[in-house]
């Protein structure tokens, strides 16, 4: 049995969601017009499978649970979230991952302005953004953790891997980026890197999960080289407005 | 109650658009749909919509859009009005009774065109003494709010939800070629009825998501070329900077945009170096224009459709083509609504103005 969102307040079909999660440990919502916060804060073994266009802060603080869609997000897809999965068979908007914690996420096509901004890490908890196309301006804002993988597939002439100021003040974690990218658009405090055995190791987890979920070719991804973006310092704007 | 600027409270909006650009005609049951799916982005305190192309029996004439808040302010502004202008149509604009919309002011529309020999005599061209009257009544009649004074298009607006708004003005009963909507949640200034979107002059109109930081430096700008910002509100001053770089100035649309959300300088100075002077140039001559904040911005006009994002991307906006038709919206949702299955959708960024011009603004005599 699905949920109809239609054109109800998202209050509404939030709570129906929850009734329905309560009892059982997936829900199916369809029809969905922008309704906001669907997937709040789902615990582990819980499941929403969504089709329409979500509104802002899907999956805002997901504890574990897993959230999939079946159509673009907008803004702030999973708002501080602090563990689970989210895989959206389409783009989403603004502010992905926004102050993400831990948990995944896998966006098959592209990404509007600052996708993973101020993502953190601690000790076991490590977040992953993985976006299959490109990314806007200010990808990586403020990172202080994670990682995120940008793969850049599709790309047409003229489109760039991601927008200006990419990794502005970014002073944690690590980007994988595939393919050739706009060195212009990188922020000054950003060192681009080689990838080792283990940075190996673990991109290819990544990537062999982005080619499960939406059926992309793992042997031609894999074919172009990837590069590490990394944080010089761990305090870039230090010396902004004290000179020690 | 305290009136504009004397209290900030703090929020968002939501803006639409929809354009043929052959001139097909769009019922404003369908933007009213479109901006109605955003509901959650205004608080009731103000909603509003332009329409383009619904006064075509009056096409030469301008339209003029009044609030009036007593009898007497009424009277005053007619003298004045009747005396600079031939009005050929003075009527109330037909509303509903609605339980969500009250506290109405009395709301006039008249059609007329300049007196010539008024016009004349203050050796102005018609756009110049259109302009100029209603910067006078705006600014001196107390009581008496111009908001609407374009030809064949018209602006709408309430304090109440977008979609009352539509419903109180009945704009089911109108169809347009190019429409805007706002969903108004006041940032640092209470609603009223003046005080919502679009702010239109001439035929521009605005539609505006965020907050213009750089609203005293434009303002400072443009009140040298003879426009008062009355409205304590910071949208009217980029209505006032399109009409004065495109009417006095006679920029193209994109070049204006490119004026408004200029990048920044460590940017331009990597370009190439036509696109680098190009720009050097616009910021040296238009410095006072550069509009500064987190906004994103509609213009409506006879031209066409205009969209601007600030450069550092700090509201949403998405957009959407079909056939002839684009689709503007604060959230892809409110696009999906009225349009499913869309050829193009995509993000508008903060360096990539996006203008869909109408083609049949030649035929008009622009």
């Amino acid at each position: 049995m699905s949920i109809t969102a239609g054109l109800r307040p998202y209050a509404a079909v939030n709570e129906e969601i929850r009734l329905m999660l309560q009892k059982k440990d997936k829900a199916v919502v369809k029809d969905v017009n922008g309704q906001r916060y669907i997937g709040c804060g789902i615990d582990k073994g819980k499941r929403i499978e969504i089709h329409g266009t979500p509104g802002n802060d899907m999956a805002c603080y997901l504890n574990g649970g897993t959230v999939e869609v079946f159509g673009n997000c907008q803004d702030a897809v999973g708002n501080t979230m602090g563990g689970g999965k989210i895989i959206v068979h389409g783009h989403t908007g603004d502010a992905l991952g926004y102050g993400m914690r831990d948990g995944e996420i896998y966006i098959q096509d592209n990404v509007c302005c600052r996708g993973g901004i101020h993502m953190k890490e601690f000790r076991s908890m490590k977040p992953v953004l993985v976006i299959g196309e490109n990314a806007g301006a200010f990808l990586g804002e403020y990172m202080a953790g994670g990682t995120v993988v940008l793969l850049g597939l599709h790309l047409k002439r003229g489109e760039k891997l991601f927008g200006t100021h990419c990794a502005s003040g970014m002073h944690g974690g690590k980007m994988f980026i595939r393919g050739s990218y706009p060195r212009e658009n990188l922020s000054e405090n950003i060192r681009v890197k080689n990838l080792d055995e283990s940075d190996k190791k673990e991109l290819e987890h990544y990537v062999k999960n982005y080619c499960r979920y939406f059926g992309a070719d793992y042997e031609e991804i894999m074919s172009k080289p990837f590069k590490k973006v990394v944080p010089i310092s761990s305090r870039p704007y230090a010396g902004l407005y004290t000179p020690n | 109650m305290l009136r504009e600027g004397e209290v900030r409270i703090p929020s968002g909006c939501a803006i639409a658009a929809i354009i043929d650009k052959k001139g097909g005609m769009i019922n404003g049951a369908e933007i009213i749909k479109s901006i109605a799916l955003m509901h959650d982005r205004s608080n009731g305190l103000g909603g509003g919509f332009a329409a383009y192309g619904i006064y075509p029996e009056h096409k030469d004439e301008y339209a003029f859009h009044i609030f009036y808040d007593t009898a007497a302010a009424k009277e005053a502004c007619e003298e004045f009005l009747f005396k600079h202008f031939n009005i050929d149509v003075a009527e109330r604009i037909p509303t509903r009774k609605i339980a969500a919309i009250s506290k109405s002011p009395d709301i006039w529309r008249y059609f007329g065109k300049p007196n010539r020999v008024r016009m004349k005599n203050a050796r102005l061209d018609e756009g110049e003494y259109v302009m100029q009257c209603v910067t006078k009544v705006n600014a001196s009649y107390e009581g008496a709010y111009i908001f609407s004074s374009g030809k064949n298009m018209g602006c709408f607006k309430a304090v109440g939800y977008p979609e009352d708004v539509g419903e109180f003005y009945m704009l089911d009963t109108y169809n347009a070629y190019l429409w805007t909507a706002h969903g108004r949640f006041p940032t640092n200034t209470p609603g009223w009825w003046g005080g919502a979107h679009p702010f239109s002059l001439l035929d521009w109109s605005i539609v505006h998501n965020g907050e213009i930081s750089s609203y005293d430096a434009n303002r400072r700008y443009i009140e040298q070329f003879g426009y008062k910002c009355t409205m304590q509100t910071d949208t009217e001053v980029i209505t006032y900077l399109f009409d004065h770089l495109m009417r006095h100035h006679g920029l193209p649309t994109k070049v204006a945009a490119d004026v408004l959300t200029a990048p920044e300088w460590t940017e331009i100075d990597r370009m190439e170096p036509e696109k680098r002077e190009y720009f050097t140039r616009l910021r040296a001559i238009y410095s006072g224009a550069l509009v500064n904040g987190p906004f994103s911005v509609i213009l409506g006009s006879n031209k066409g459709l205009l969209a601007i994002n600030d450069r550092l991307k700090l509201r949403s906006l998405t957009a959407a083509t079909k056939g002839n038709r684009a689709y503007f919206a604060s959230e892809e949702s409110a696009i999906r609504i009225i349009c499913p299955e869309p050829e193009k959708v995509w993000s508008v960024s903060g360096a990539d103005p996006v203008f869909v011009p109408l083609e049949i603004a030649q035929e008009e005599g622009e």
